[in-house]
């Protein structure tokens, strides 16, 4: 079997560097020199953070947490270790004042909506707090949870810019690791916090080491799934996770706009964002 | 008789701003001040280092013409008067095709353009949308012997590079705009440990001096590496720029070593051109193994 852990492995003094020039020069480039992050508790937004601190300063950065109240004691005691260890501005907003009465107007919302609705509207909170403080909103999302469409569309996965999307989970924690984050928070289990016990690979029915491994030769590598296989992983395993990937594609695009002009925005009117800067 | 051959060069791995002409002109202006001042005869910019490099539907409102009443050349031209210069920028000629070039300044004078031949258009690239492909690969004189002028994707092919050799150059100036991809546990990014190990190639198999310049910063999300490198006719690194960092660096190139490595390992005397050309046009016309005839 090909030794895919091996293959995931990063030098984490370079990945630090590149991640931390990319958040200094791509946020001053737009002539602001402050970031916001939303604060779960969870080694992604952990790591952002510590990311940040280093690209900005301490003073340049905002660490949200917004708390539900069914959320984890744990969740805001180890956004609290962040806070605490690199030194940002914080800010505590509870969400239950704004989304209970949405959730007391639908009867039939369950509890995957009420995630949503969520995550939702911590990104209203972040976009308003980030006009509040001159700032860009820093992303959290891995290359797992890209891949796996794992997120929720104009929620958590909104930012202005992506300093770990190219990290998969397992390597978002080796750089943890070697930054500092508390072992605490990297060594728990990933959870979105939306019910007491609620794991993200309990939801996901596989380990983010598996799916690590196997994205890695698909993405990474161009393995075909049969290769995969031949690798050694689970035939259905592989046919969920390709099915996974190929469905979730949507959140990875703009919505695409019906093409009527000789020149449309997403086809043939190509600038990069930073054009100009 | 033994002159003194010692050549001092600058390598500016700059980043740029995107489109920005006037803005990257400034600096490169500053540079040259910089390198000149330093003792340098000779200083070397990236890739499209007058315009940033990720254009797409911005390469056609930056390209200019290397000629003398060009409002983006004219200082440059002036300035080469006292330093000789290769920048980087988007060319369009009399018919209104757009080229990824670089031109070599000298004495006032444009001494040579060369125009990009490979095109990346695949993975991360798209220049092949935006851009025509160059024809030529020519070596030409400088009062520091005879020199050939790459960008990037054309000495990932090994052809380029090889007839700039059969054509006389002794000195290689590749010019990138290289994005680092490839994170593994090694200190520096695959891509930039690929170029530095055909640079140290192509200094060994032309006993020749390689010069490579790499723009720094970020676009969007891609970085440039920077990590400029000079290797020596044996192959012995001789200067190299730090990674991901804007800086003008200096080498001191003796020349004299192309005859103490070609003393010693006569690879260019030996090589058989009659026989690369008998074996090409067979092959050529045989053609069977070589579907693409560009």
């Amino acid at each position: 079997m090909v030794n895919v852990p091996s293959l995931l492995e990063i030098n984490t003094d370079l990945a630090r560097k590149i991640l931390t020039s990319f958040l200094r020069e791509e946020i001053t480039r737009t002539g602001m020199a402050r970031g916001v992050v939303g604060l779960s508790g969870g080694v992604d937004s952990a790591l952002a953070c510590f990311l940040a601190v280093e690209a900005l300063g301490p003073a340049n950065v905002l660490a949200v947490r917004m708390p539900y109240k069914q959320s984890s004691p744990d969740s805001l005691r180890h956004a609290e270790q962040v806070i605490q260890a690199t030194g940002v501005k914080s800010l505590t907003i509870d969400i239950t004042p704004m989304v209970e009465p949405l959730f007391s107007q639908i009867p039939s919302i369950d509890a995957r909506r009420k995630g949503n609705v969520m995550a939702r509207e911590r990104m209203v909170i972040l976009y308003d707090q980030s006009a509040e403080f001159g700032a860009l909103v820093i992303g959290t999302g891995n290359k797992t949870e890209i891949m796996l469409g794992y997120t929720t569309l104009y929620g958590d996965s909104a930012c202005a810019l992506n300093p770990l999307g190219d990290l998969y989970k397992t390597q978002v924690r080796q750089l943890s690791r070697a930054m500092g984050v508390p072992e605490a928070i990297v060594a728990k289990a990933p959870t979105a916090d939306l019910w007491s016990g609620q794991t993200d690979e309990g939801e996901l029915g596989f380990t983010y080491e598996d799916v690590d491994r196997l994205l890695y030769l698909l993405v990474d590598e161009r393995y075909s799934p049969e290769e995969c296989v031949q690798a050694g992983f689970k035939k259905a395993f592989v046919e969920r996770v390709v099915e996974i990937v190929r469905r979730n594609q949507f959140k990875r695009v703009l919505p695409p706009i019906a093409k009527l002009s000789h020149r449309t925005v997403g086809y043939d009117f190509l600038y990069l964002r930073d054009w100009g800067t | 008789m033994i002159q003194n051959m010692m050549l001092r060069i600058a390598l500016a791995q700059i980043s740029t701003k995107l489109g920005d002409v006037p803005a990257n002109l400034e600096k490169h202006l500053a540079y040259i001040r910089r390198a000149r001042k330093a003792g340098a005869r000779l200083v070397v910019f990236p890739e499209l280092s007058l315009t940033g490099y990720a254009l797409q539907d911005l390469a056609s409102t930056v390209a200019c013409r290397p000629v003398e009443d060009d409002p983006v050349f004219r200082p440059l031209l002036k300035a080469s008067l006292v330093i000789d210069i290769a920048v980087g920028f988007v060319e369009e000629d009399v018919r209104n095709r757009f080229y990824i070039s670089s031109a070599y300044l000298s004495r006032g004078e444009v001494v040579h353009v060369h125009r990009k031949v490979y095109l990346p258009t695949y993975g991360m690239f798209d220049e092949g949308r935006f851009f025509a492909l160059g024809d030529r690969v020519q070596a030409f004189d400088t009062s520091f012997g005879r020199i050939g002028m790459l960008i990037c994707e054309d000495f990932w092919h090994a052809s380029p590079p090889y007839l700039l050799w059969l054509d006389g150059a002794d000195l290689f100036l590749f010019m990138s705009s290289s994005p680092g991809r490839g994170l593994r546990t090694h200190p520096e990014l695959d891509s930039a440990r690929w170029v530095e190990r055909v640079n140290r190639g192509y200094a060994n198999l032309f006993t020749s001096f390689v010069v490579h310049t790499n723009k720094v910063g970020f676009e969007d999300g891609l970085n440039f590496w920077g990590g400029a490198m000079v290797f020596d006719p044996n192959g012995r690194q001789i200067a190299k720029g730090p990674n991901h960092e804007e800086a003008l660096i200096l080498a001191e190139l003796d020349l004299n070593q192309l005859h103490r490595t070609r003393a010693r390992l006569p690879l260019l005397r030996d090589e058989r051109t009659a026989l690369t050309q008998r074996e090409l046009q067979r092959i050529l016309a045989e053609s069977s193994h070589t579907t693409n005839l560009r």
